[in-house]
């Protein structure tokens, strides 16, 4: 474990500069081995993985992988699998060696695809009936949509594992992620219930308690404003800012500091907003938006962020 | 449209003014009373007008830095999408003309969008839509006349294609600069709910100026109504009416975009309302569409943010969703009036 953070630790310097706030912490989730030489390629091929697409076979080690979503990007190179990745689409900005095409997961063209000759794609979701093209051409898919809970996170991580034959360093992966979330709740679990708002973007869009990052972060005492906006547990709903005002949340947690350049001091000067107590004491979060938007590695990042600032709060 | 009928009223009688300020004052009375976080009545109106009173400063401070600017800020867009749009059917003689319709909007959509992909500041914005707004109306008029001049459908489906054209060029920007997609998206559906006096600053000076241009040119309107070449023999210099009234018309739209974001119906409804219940004189209709603009989409706004409170609904649902069976109610009630 120690060996294998080290690692970690030394290849996220060697990364570089990541597109983040200066807030967002150190990610210690990039394994750097490579598929032929790694002790942990232990899963013998042909493997069979039940997705949400249904059973797929991958026959043997995938060596050109194609991924559409950002967050399997992530996963596939937190697990050590980034070296047999020969695509990823326009959105997977993270990790900075990440093969960046101008393929799009939004409205993907299948021809564009195979162009890349993949033997794996990997997609968060199936417009256009991508899934079952790409399966008329003989390219096994796994479909990892949207997480509603940590549990499809670490069945997606080892999902990918299995299917790149990192098996041993999904385990890791999600070992150290489950340890690292089992931390920040301990260690929050005695303090005093506060509120916060958690904003996805300027015009103050925001997810409830029902949302995924909502659910992630309720054990930390935290309870969402936004709920009473939201009776039928959509989890996204537009607030109104005299009922942000109203509601004088301790935390203000930013998810839209990268898309729209938010930060304390436009909070700040927001109309009726500079006399908020999270305001005037400091007690904003800024969040990397993609950290928040997506459910790899790096929501236990954030989740340790709003750990930290909740701590400072309790005080 | 038809010439001025010599029995419709002309002037603006001073009950209609009356009614016009009513409107406005039970608007901005109800638009800052009312919202998702509760503040008593009467101590409300204490602190509008200036007495003490027992409002916690928390209170105060969404009444004056929340509510109010809001109020304000979409009395001053309703007023002028209504005017804008009176001006348009005058000087184009179309009853379909608005800023919709005539691909304005779409227009300045486009150039805000450029300006946003290209990583200007805000500050721009309102300069870059007033931009995009011109070339859409230059051309959906260039286009309209080409096809020919006297049909009022040519002028209205050149603005449907330019609008249509536009948009197509806004979409294809936007897939091009994902990485500004949700700024471009949070422009389009409008700012209102975040805005406060800064906002009101930055748009009051199009707004008076287009206002009074358009206002002073509310009899040449009434003589272009007649037809061009009469309106020409009359002595009104009609090139450069047109020119200073749909430019007036333009920049008022671009900078009420700017900070509204695209709100439909206003500039065809409130007019329309007006020219059926009053008559077809510009100067009665141009006052009291400014008047009734302001009221219609201060009420509409308090809707947006009262209907699902505390969440917020996009206030050009409200307008399209109330605007609809408004136009037709006063559609139907109008032949018994007139």
């Amino acid at each position: 474990m120690i060996v294998a953070l080290a690692v970690a630790l030394g290849a996220c310097t060697a990364n570089g500069a990541t597109p983040s706030t200066d807030d967002e912490t150190t990610v210690t989730f990039i394994e750097t081995t490579t598929p032929s030489t790694t002790a942990t390629t232990t899963a013998a091929f042909p493997v069979t993985i039940a997705t949400a697409n249904g059973t797929v076979t991958v026959f043997s080690e995938p060596h050109a992988i194609v991924s559409l979503s950002p967050t399997a990007t992530e996963m596939l190179f937190a697990i050590g699998a980034g070296g047999q990745v020969a695509a990823v689409d326009d959105q997977s900005n993270y990790p900075a060696d990440a093969p960046l095409t101008d393929l799009t997961g939004l409205s993907p063209n299948v021809e564009a695809i195979a162009a890349y000759d993949p033997d794996l794609v990997v997609v968060a979701f199936d417009p256009g009936d991508l899934v079952a093209s790409l399966d008329t051409l003989g390219i096994p898919v796994l479909l990892e949509p949207a997480a509603t809970s940590l549990d499809d996170v670490y069945t997606q991580i080892s999902q990918l594992g299995e299917a790149t034959g990192h098996t041993d360093a999904a385990e890791r992966v999600t070992t150290t992620m489950q340890a690292r979330i089992v931390a920040a709740y301990d260690e929050a679990a005695s303090g005093d219930e506060l509120t916060y708002y958690f904003e996805l973007d300027p015009t103050y869009f925001s997810a409830t308690s029902s949302t995924f990052i909502g659910e992630l972060l309720a054990p930390l005492g935290l309870r969402n404003v936004a709920d009473p906006a939201d009776p039928d547990g959509y989890g996204y709903p537009q607030l109104s800012s005299e009922f942000i005002i109203g509601a004088d949340p301790d935390l203000i947690l930013l998810a839209d500091t990268v898309c729209c350049g938010q930060n304390k001091d436009t909070v700040a000067a927001r109309p009726g907003w500079d006399s908020l107590d999270a305001v005037t004491k400091g007690n904003i979060v800024p969040l990397n938006d993609d950290s928040a938007s997506r459910w790899g590695p790096r929501v236990v990042d954030l989740l340790e962020a709003v750990g930290a600032a909740a701590r400072e709060v309790r005080k | 449209m038809s010439a001025t009928a010599p029995d419709r009223p002309t002037r603006l009688s001073a009950r209609a003014v009356l009614v016009g300020l009513a409107a406005i004052l039970g608007a901005v009375t109800l638009g800052s009373l009312v919202g998702p976080v509760h503040i008593p009545f009467g101590e409300a109106i204490k602190r509008l007008f200036g007495s003490p009173s027992s409002l916690t400063d928390r209170q105060a401070d969404i009444l004056t830095a929340v509510r109010l600017p809001r109020v304000v800020l979409g009395g001053l867009v309703g007023s002028m999408l209504a005017l804008a749009g009176a001006s348009y059917q005058g000087v184009f003689r179309n009853p379909l003309a608005d800023p919709y319709l005539l691909g304005v909007a779409a227009g300045a959509g486009l150039g805000a969008t450029v300006a946003i992909s290209a990583g200007a500041t805000p500050a721009v914005l309102p300069a870059a839509a007033f931009a995009g707004a011109i070339v859409a109306v230059v051309a959906t008029y260039a286009v309209g006349r080409s096809v020919g001049r006297r049909s009022t459908t040519s002028l209205i489906l050149a603005g449907v294609a330019m609008a249509s054209f536009l948009t197509a060029i806004q979409t294809y920007v936007q897939q091009r600069h994902t990485d500004t997609l949700r700024e471009v998206y949070a422009w389009i559906l409008g700012r209102l709910s975040t805005s406060g006096w800064h906002e009101v600053l930055l748009i009051l000076p199009y707004l008076v100026f287009g206002g009074t241009v358009i206002l002073l040119h509310r009899r040449m309107l009434d003589v272009l109504s007649l037809g061009e070449e009469e309106a020409s023999a009359l002595g009104v210099p009609v090139r450069r009416v047109r020119l200073l009234v749909v430019g007036a018309a333009t920049l008022g739209t671009a900078a009420a975009v700017a900070v509204s974001g695209l709100i439909g119906f206003v500039g065809i409804i409130v007019p329309h309302a007006i020219r059926l219940v009053t008559g077809a004189s510009y100067r009665v209709i141009l006052p009291l569409s400014a008047m009734f603009g302001a009221a219609f989409l201060i009420i509409a706004d308090l809707t947006a943010r009262t209907v699902l409170s505390p969440a917020e609904l996009p206030i050009g649902v409200v307008t399209a969703f109330l605007g609809a069976p408004f136009f037709v109610l006063v559609l139907r009630t109008a032949k018994g009036l007139r």
